[in-house]
C-alpha cells in the first residue's frame, strides 16, 4: 500500500487500512493527493506494461508474425510490421467491443459496447465488494463462485415459480437471492466461529457442492423446464426481471443501479458504521480486538453474512438480468474474476467498483476481439493477472520504467514499516 | 495476514479453565459425529432398503497368484452388519472420551472403511454386475496421484514460511510443458522430466513476487494461477488446437508391472501396477516423511517457517531456505501435473487441472502439514473421485451430482468437526526481512 497517509502513529502496526489512522486530512486535500500520488502512475503503467507483455504473446502465435520470423535477418520490416499489425489490430478491436465501437453505422451500435462492458461488469462489481469485506476483515473467502450459485437459485426460483405483482416480484426475488448467498457464505462463517475450520478450505468445498448442487436442482421437477431435457429452469417471469436501463436494445438493467448502490453501503458500511470498524479491527488483529471486548466469532459470521448476500446478488443480476433464466453456467467465472478484482481494489468499494469496470470491459471486448480478429479470448486472463500482479509490485514496475526512486520512497518507506 | 491460521482461541480460555479443574473439558464432538452417522447409515442402508437382494464383490483381476472367490452377500444383513460395526466404533469412541484416553488413527480409520462399505453394499444391491474392489482402490490410487504430489509442494512451502496457492497454477503448467515436450520427442518419459521445469518457473514468479517484492502471498497465488490458465489456454488456442499432431498427442507412460510383488492378489494390482509417476510418488513420500522430520535439512525449513528470526540468528539463511523450498515445491507440483497429460495418456485441454491444485491444499491442510497425512487425505478423493465412476459404469440409485459432492462434504466435515483446529506453520506468509 504506497498510499498511506505518512502517519506516524500508526508506523509500528503492519497492514493497518489507512482509514484506521487517527489524523485524517480533509477528504478533498486526501482525494488531491492520491490522484497525483504515485499509486496512480503505477496503476496506469501496471496496465501499460501487462497489455505490452500480452501483445508479446499476441504477435508469438499470428501466424503471418511466425512465417515472417523465418526470414527475419533478410528483411526485418516484414516481421515488425506484421507483428504491430498482430497486435494493434487485437487491442483496437477489444476497445472497440468494450468501450466505443467507432466503426459502426449508428450511435445505438457505436455505444452498445459501452452497455455491455456495464452489463457484464455488474456481477463482479457486486462479488468483488463482498469479498472485498472479508479480506479487510481478515477472511480469505474464496468462495463468492458457489454463493453467487447459490443466490441465482434463490432469486431464480422466486423468478419463475411465483406471480407476484410488479415491482414487489422482482425486489422479493433480489431479496432472496442476498439471503441464498448469504446462507452460503454464512455456513463458512459459522464453521469457522464455532469450530475454527479454515475458511479457505470451505469456501473452496462450497464452491464445488453448489456446482453439483445446481446441476442436481436442475434435473428436478421443481426447476428443470418442462418438456426440456436439458438442465435449464422455465425462463423467468417479465415481472421479476431487472428492466432494462436504457432500452430493450441494451442488455444493461437495474443490476448496475444495484451494483452502484452497493458500492456506496459498502462504503457506509466499512467507513463509517461501528460494524465496519469491528471488522477492520478484527482483520488487522484480532487478538487486540478481542481484548477490546469485540467478538470476533459474531464478526467472523456476520462478515461472510454480508459478503455472501453481495456475492448472492451478483446472482441476482446474471438470473434477473442478463441471462433471464437459470443454468448450469449462471456464474461463469465471476466468482474467480472476483477475487481478483476486489485484490486489485485493494479491497476498497470504489477501486473495487473501477476494478471491476475494467475486468468487464476486458471481458466484453475480449468476445469482440475473438470473433474479429480470431485472438483467443484467453489472452484476458493474462492481461488481468499480469495487472494484478505489477500492481501488487510497485517496485517492480517503476525499475522496469526507471523512474526515479524520489516517487518511490514513500512506498519503499511503508514497506519497510510493513516488515518492521 | 496469517489467514490460513485458525486463530488460538483455546490460548484465550484455557486459563480460567486451568484455574478451576485440573483437565481440559472433554469435547464431545468426535463421538456425536461417528454416533449420528452410524445412526443414519444404519436406518438408510439396513433397515428401510428391501430384503432379498443381493451385492457381489470381485476381488480377482486374473494376473494374481492365486483367485480370490467373488464374495456374494445379502445385501440387507451386510449392511446392518457392517453399519452395526460402525455403531459400535461410536459406542467405543464415546467410552474412550469419556476416560479421557487417546486412540490412534485406526479408529476413524475403521469406521470410514465399515462405513463405505456399508454405502458400497446398499448401492449395488441388485445388481448384475458385480462392484470390482481391485479396480475402484487402483484407480483411487492412479486419480489421488497428482493431488498428492500437489499437496506436497504446499507442504514443503508452507514449512519454509511461503504459501503457496500457485500450485493449480503449477499442475496446469505441468500438464501444458509434459504434453508438449512429449509430443514433441514421441517420448512420455522425456516429457516426464520436463513437467518439473514448468512447476519451478511459476514457482520463481512466486518467489520474484512474494519473497523479492513482499506481495502478499496469497495474492500471487491466485493471481499466478489465473495467469497460467491464461498463458496455457491461449498457447492451447492458437498453436496446439489446430496443430494437435504436431504439439499435443503425447504417448502415454507405459505401465510397469514389479515382478512377483504385481502378482499378490488385491495389493499387487492397486500398488504395483502402475506407471513411473505412481512409483515415484512413493519415493517423495517416504523420502520427505524422513527428510521433513528426522533430518537437518527438515528441522531448518521447519525453524524457518516458525521462527525465521531465531532460525537467523543460528545462522540460517532464512529466504535462500525459502527460496530452494518453494522451487522444490514447484517442481514436485509440475511433476504431479505430468498426470494429466502423459501419464492419463490424454492430450492437453484448457484448464485441464479442473481445481485439483485447490483440492491438494485442502489435502495438505487435512493432513495437518505431514506427508503421511497428506498421502491419505489426497487417497480419500482419489477413492471418492473414482467411487463415483465406478458406480456411475454399474448404475445406482443416487444421482450422479450427489455422489461427486460427497468428497466435498466430507472435507467440511473433517475440517470442521474431526480436525478442528489446525495450525499452520507460525510464520508462513509473512515476508522475512533482515
Amino acid at each position: 500500500m504506497s498510499d498511506n497517509a505518512p502517519a506516524p502513529a500508526a508506523a509500528p502496526v503492519p497492514a493497518v487500512p489507512p482509514s484506521a489512522e487517527p489524523p485524517e486530512p480533509s477528504r478533498g486535500e486526501t482525494l488531491l493527493r492520491e490522484m497525483l500520488s504515485s499509486s496512480w502512475v503505477v496503476t496506469t503503467l501496471a496496465i501499460v506494461l501487462a497489455l505490452v507483455i500480452s501483445g508479446v504473446l499476441i504477435a508469438a502465435a499470428d501466424s503471418t508474425v511466425q512465417s515472417t520470423a523465418t526470414y527475419l535477418f533478410a528483411r526485418p520490416s516484414d516481421f515488425f510490421s506484421a507483428a504491430w499489425h498482430a497486435v494493434t489490430s487485437a487491442y483496437v478491436a477489444l476497445f472497440q467491443g468494450s468501450i466505443l465501437d467507432t466503426g459502426a453505422p449508428t450511435f445505438v451500435r457505436a455505444i452498445k459496447p459501452l452497455t455491455e462492458t456495464m452489463t457484464v461488469s455488474v456481477p463482479i462489481i457486486l462479488a468483488g465488494l463482498g469479498l472485498g469485506i472479508g479480506f479487510r476483515a481478515g477472511m480469505f473467502n474464496i468462495g463468492a463462485q458457489g454463493q453467487i450459485i447459490l443466490g441465482a437459485v434463490f432469486g431464480g426460483y422466486i423468478g419463475f415459480a411465483f406471480d407476484l405483482p410488479v415491482g414487489l416480484h422482482v425486489l422479493l426475488a433480489a431479496i432472496g437471492a442476498a439471503i441464498g448467498g448469504g446462507l452460503w457464505a454464512g455456513i463458512a462463517g459459522f464453521l469457522k466461529a464455532r469450530t475454527g475450520a479454515n475458511e479457505v478450505i470451505v469456501t473452496i468445498m462450497l464452491n464445488n457442492i453448489a456446482v453439483y448442487l445446481i446441476g442436481y436442482l436442475l434435473t428436478t421437477s421443481a426447476f428443470q423446464r418442462p418438456g426440456s431435457n436439458n438442465p435449464i429452469s422455465p425462463p423467468i417471469k417479465a415481472t421479476a426481471l431487472y428492466p432494462h436501463l436504457l432500452g430493450s436494445q441494451f442488455r444493461l438493467h437495474a443490476g448496475f443501479l444495484v451494483a452502484i448502490a452497493a458500492t456506496v453501503f459498502v462504503w457506509w458500511l466499512m467507513d463509517r458504521s461501528t460494524i465496519g470498524f469491528r471488522f477492520r479491527a478484527v482483520g488487522a488483529n484480532s487478538k487486540a480486538a478481542r481484548t477490546a471486548g469485540i467478538s470476533v466469532n459474531t464478526n467472523y459470521i456476520w462478515v461472510m453474512v454480508i459478503a455472501g448476500a453481495l456475492a448472492g446478488l451478483a446472482g441476482s443480476a446474471q438470473v434477473l438480468g442478463t441471462e433471464k433464466v437459470l443454468s448450469i453456467d449462471v456464474a461463469a467465472s465471476f466468482g474467480f474474476d472476483a477475487i481478483t478484482v476486489a485484490l486489485l481494489g485493494r479491497s476498497k468499494p470504489l477501486g473495487t467498483f473501477l476494478a471491476g469496470l475494467l475486468f468487464g470491459a476486458l471481458r466484453a471486448g475480449g468476445f469482440a476481439m475473438q470473433a474479429r480478429t480470431g485472438t483467443p479470448i484467453d489472452i484476458v486472463l493474462v492481461v488481468q493477472s499480469l495487472i494484478v500482479l505489477f500492481i501488487a509490485a510497485p517496485p517492480l514496475v517503476r525499475s522496469v520504467f526507471r523512474l526515479s526512486s524520489g516517487s518511490s520512497r514513500r512506498s519503499t518507506r511503508s514497506v519497510k514499516e510493513a516488515a518492521a | 495476514m496469517s489467514i490460513v491460521t485458525a486463530p488460538p482461541q483455546g490460548a484465550a480460555a484455557d486459563p480460567s479453565t486451568l484455574r478451576t479443574s485440573p483437565l481440559a473439558p472433554i469435547s464431545w464432538r468426535a463421538p456425536i459425529i461417528y454416533g449420528v452417522l452410524a445412526l443414519l447409515t444404519f436406518v438408510a442402508f439396513g433397515v428401510l432398503p428391501a430384503g432379498g437382494r443381493f451385492t457381489t464383490f470381485t476381488f480377482s483381476t486374473g494376473t494374481d497368484l492365486f483367485a480370490i472367490a467373488p464374495v456374494r452377500v445379502p445385501s440387507k444383513s451386510a449392511a446392518i452388519a457392517l453399519t452395526l460395526i460402525a455403531l459400535a466404533v461410536a459406542v467405543l469412541s464415546f467410552v474412550t472420551t469419556r476416560l479421557r484416553r487417546r486412540i490412534g488413527p485406526w479408529l476413524p480409520a475403521l469406521f470410514g472403511v465399515v462405513e463405505v462399505a456399508a454405502l458400497l453394499t446398499w448401492a449395488v444391491a441388485g445388481k448384475s454386475n458385480p462392484l470390482p474392489v481391485t479396480g475402484l482402490l487402483a484407480g483411487s490410487l492412479f486419480l489421488a496421484t497428482p493431488l498428492v504430489f500437489g499437496s506436497l509442494s504446499g507442504l514443503l512451502c508452507e514449512r519454509s514460511g511461503i504459501i503457496n496457492i500457485a500450485i493449480e497454477g503449477q499442475l496446469l503448467a505441468g500438464a501444458f510443458l509434459a504434453a508438449v515436450v512429449g509430443t514433441l520427442t514421441q517420448n512420455a518419459y522425456v516429457g516426464l522430466i520436463a513437467a518439473p521445469i514448468a512447476g519451478v518457473l511459476v514457482a520463481l514468479l512466486l518467489i520474484l513476487f512474494s519473497i523479492r517484492y513482499r506481495v502478499d502471498q496469497i495474492i500471487v497465488g491466485v493471481v499466478l494461477n489465473v495467469l497460467v490458465v491464461g498463458v496455457t489456454s491461449y498457447l492451447f488456442s492458437t498453436v496446439m488446437k489446430d496443430n494437435a499432431a504436431t504439439w499435443n498427442s503425447p504417448p502415454r507412460l507405459a505401465t510397469l508391472s514389479i515382478p512377483i510383488l504385481a502378482k499378490i492378489p488385491i495389493l499387487g494390482p492397486v500398488l504395483f501396477q502402475q506407471n513411473v509417476l505412481v512409483y515415484l510418488m512413493y519415493v517423495v513420500v517416504a523420502v520427505l516423511q524422513i527428510m521433513l522430520f528426522r533430518s537437518r535439512w527438515g528441522l531448518r525449513m521447519r525453524s524457518v517457517g516458525e521462527h525465521p528470526l531465531a532460525a537467523d540468528t543460528v545462522g540460517i539463511k532464512v529466504n535462500r531456505t525459502r527460496i530452494r523450498n518453494t522451487m522444490l515445491g514447484g517442481a514436485v507440483a509440475g511433476l504431479g501435473g505430468a498426470f494429466f497429460t502423459v501419464a492419463a495418456g490424454l492430450a492437453f485441454g484448457k484448464e485441464m487441472t479442473g481445481g485439483k491444485g485447490y483440492i491438494a491444499l485442502a489435502a495438505m491442510i487435512l493432513g495437518r502439514w505431514s506427508p503421511k497425512g497428506a498421502l491419505a487425505a489426497a487417497l480419500l478423493f482419489g477413492f471418492s473421485d473414482n467411487l463415483q465412476v465406478v458406480l456411475g459404469i454399474i448404475g445406482t440409485p443416487i444421482p450422479s451430482q450427489i455422489m461427486l459432492m460427497t468428497p466435498y462434504a466430507v472435507t467440511i466435515f473433517a475440517v470442521a468437526g474431526l480436525v478442528g483446529r489446525v495450525r499452520a506453520p507460525a510464520s508462513e506468509g509473512i515476508p522475512y526481512v533482515k
